[in-house]
């Protein structure tokens, strides 16, 4: 195979005809060059909208109480129920391989009046009751001071971690907020901690005016006694949450006299079902990109072993010259083959090299231009690119095999007959 | 070196069949440079053919050099071919986007013989065809005598057992035809066997023996008096 005169024949063949072997190449080329292009979109979506996740733990579902809609055990339909503080415990007794569970209570919302006063100024922030863990289902930077931790749960001390954007709202520019007080519905809390999250494009702004509070100490301040707003779960890296959402809902149910059937009693948002809807559609993409792509290919592909047909043709005499000076039909058969697998890498090699340049170029574009809604980083990974080699060696041996079979199968005689 | 029996051949057009060879006898012994004369549609090109492994008879043996041609598949025709036979066509058959050295190396290359060794058999014979000056030219730039000459040396390369000639004149003028019978006549009197099918008389009578076909039979085998092409080329 590597022999030098077999090499020299090829290229000779090849650059015969420069014109219809670059033509012909094109198809490979193109065909390769729209599988990459294809592959590298996708992934730039995929890595788009996985930035929109964010670090946000994906295994998470948030669950909150509606109004239940099925009378059970004596108690009417229509009924409002909160959950309780007593519900957690009961949840992590009840139902194991859960990695947080955290009990949420919200003061304020979008919109909502101005409820923060400090000094002169006012702001109208959402303010959360939390455990410490939330910052590990809802995860933020801390850039200054604190987060909350059990103690501040345990004493109910009123401390405060403000967003970035509750900072530049409340307070002068350069100026310290740690060890300062804001007054929170009248209630004075110390703040004790500066984070900033990364942005989720759309609610990014929204995300920096959170303030967190611990969740005893918003309970008291706020008289909610042991009720809980709305809780997020999270479960163990390898168990979905969605596996076990009705065991966990079931538990609610049961310590709330809710009919085990009522399916609107309990609200509820998965976000592993929407990351497992999201990644699907990603998998979905990723087989669109290769069937095309790989259909454009083997229009390409049939293009060379077209050719290769036509190149037998003309070669028909040759092949019978050859024959009767003694080759052996093997080697005639795998001199076709070669010719048409070396045009097929080299005409894919420059497929994926210039798609591979193309991407290079869009990734300076966004990289020049800021970052674009749900597009980011597009590329292809080595696998891709072996594999796309791989399919070319294949694609190649396909679009040689039928010419380089009826080059045999003239026999010389009627080969030195052709004129 | 060469011995037929009861040769057959026939061919089919459609719904007839056409009969060829009729029962061919004939031996050709080392040294011999024979004509096999005859009008077209004779049979002659399908003897040479036949004899030539290109071409399979229906009926009849054949022995070359001992070997008896028989159910051969293409792999092993073609090692025979390379072995035992130097074809010579009357269209020259030279393969264009090769130079006249790799021409003649072509033999070679398939016996698998180092590039080196080929390279210098292949000037040694176009040198013996007085073609030297002209072994890095590609066919179209050599005139049809010197064509043929290329494709004499490359029937030599591989020193084959008997060189196959089918009409080497045919597409020669006379001057350029006797130069390269003189050629052929050259290669014989070094010992080669040499069989030459052609149509025209003058040829062959610069053989030594002709055989004359006629309707897919032998009607004539004579030993000729030589005529030497030498004494028409200046």
């Amino acid at each position: 195979m590597f022999n030098k005169d077999r090499w020299k024949e090829i290229l000779e063949v090849l650059t015969g005809n420069w014109f219809r072997t670059v033509l012909t190449a094109f198809g490979v080329f193109w065909g390769i060059f729209i599988l990459i292009i294809l592959l590298s979109a996708g992934k730039g979506l995929e890595n788009g909208i996985m930035q929109d996740f964010g670090d946000i733990a994906t295994n998470t579902m948030f669950m909150w109480s509606r109004a239940t809609t099925k009378a059970y055990k004596g108690l009417p339909k229509g009924r409002s129920f909160l959950f309780k503080t007593e519900d957690v415990q009961a949840i992590r007794d009840k139902v194991p391989n859960l990695r947080f569970i955290s009990p949420r209570n919200q003061l304020g919302g979008f919109g909502g009046a101005n409820n923060v006063v400090r000094g002169l100024r006012t702001g109208a922030y959402n303010v959360y009751g939390d455990y410490p863990e939330i910052i590990k289902q809802d995860p933020m930077s801390i850039i200054d001071g604190r987060f909350i931790n059990y103690s501040d749960i345990n004493e109910k001390r009123k401390i405060a971690i403000i967003g970035e954007g509750v900072k530049n709202g409340l307070y002068d520019k350069g100026e310290d907020a740690l060890g300062t007080y804001i007054k929170i519905q009248g209630v004075n809390f110390l703040v004790v901690g500066v984070y900033k999250k990364k942005s989720n494009d759309g609610d990014g702004e929204e995300g920096q005016k959170q303030i967190f509070v611990p969740f005893t100490s918003f309970s008291q301040a706020f008289n909610r006694g042991t009720d809980v707003g709305w809780m997020a779960i999270t479960a163990n890296d390898g168990t979905s949450i969605t596996s076990i959402k009705n065991n966990i809902m079931g538990v609610v149910k049961e310590n709330h006299k809710v009919h085990p059937d009522d399916q609107r009693a309990v609200g509820h948002f998965d976000l592993y079902e929407q990351f497992q809807r999201v990644q699907s559609l990603f998998g979905a993409l990723r087989f669109v990109a290769y069937f095309v792509g790989i259909l454009v290919l083997l229009s390409g592909v049939i293009g060379v072993s077209n050719i290769m047909l036509i190149v037998v043709k003309e070669r028909t005499k040759e092949i019978g010259i050859r024959r009767a000076l003694g080759e052996d039909p093997w080697s005639i058969k795998l001199q076709i083959l070669m010719e048409s697998i070396f045009l097929t890498i080299i005409s894919g090699m420059a497929g994926i090299t210039l798609g591979a340049l193309f991407i290079y170029g869009i990734n300076t574009l966004l990289d020049m231009n800021g970052p674009v809604d749900m597009f980011a980083n597009p590329s292809v990974g080595l696998g891709v690119v072996i594999g796309a080699l791989a399919i070319l060696i294949i694609s190649g041996l396909f679009a040689g095999f039928i010419p380089a079979q009826s080059a045999i199968k003239v026999r010389p005689i009627d080969a030195l007959r052709t004129e | 070196m060469i011995e037929i029996k009861e040769l057959h051949k026939s061919y089919k057009m459609g719904a007839n069949s056409l009969h060829v060879l009729k029962g061919l006898n004939f031996s050709i012994k080392e040294g011999e440079l024979v004509a096999i004369m005859g009008s077209s549609g004779s049979g002659k090109s399908t003897l040479l053919n036949i004899l030539g492994m290109l071409d399979e008879a229906d009926t009849g043996d054949y022995t070359l050099d001992g070997v008896p041609i028989k159910n051969l598949n293409e792999t092993k025709a073609a090692k025979y071919r390379n072995k035992f036979l130097g074809f010579i066509f009357q269209s020259f058959n030279l393969i264009n986007y090769k130079s006249a050295m790799e021409n003649v190396a072509l033999p070679l290359y398939y016996q698998k013989v180092p590039r080196k060794q080929r390279e210098e058999k292949a000037l040694k014979y176009l040198t013996q065809v007085g073609l030297k000056e002209w072994a890095e030219h590609l066919p179209n730039e050599l005139s049809g005598g010197q064509k043929q000459r290329v494709a004499i040396a490359r029937a030599m390369a591989a020193e084959p057992k008997v060189l196959l000639a089918d009409e080497p004149t045919g597409a020669l003028d006379s001057k350029t035809s006797y130069e390269v019978m003189d050629l052929i006549q050259n290669i014989n009197d070094q010992g080669n066997t040499i069989l030459v099918v052609t149509h025209e008389e003058d040829i062959a009578q610069m053989c030594k023996r002709i055989v004359h076909l006629k309707d897919g039979v032998i009607v004539e085998d004579k030993k000729v008096e030589q005529v030497r092409a030498a004494q028409y080329v200046q």
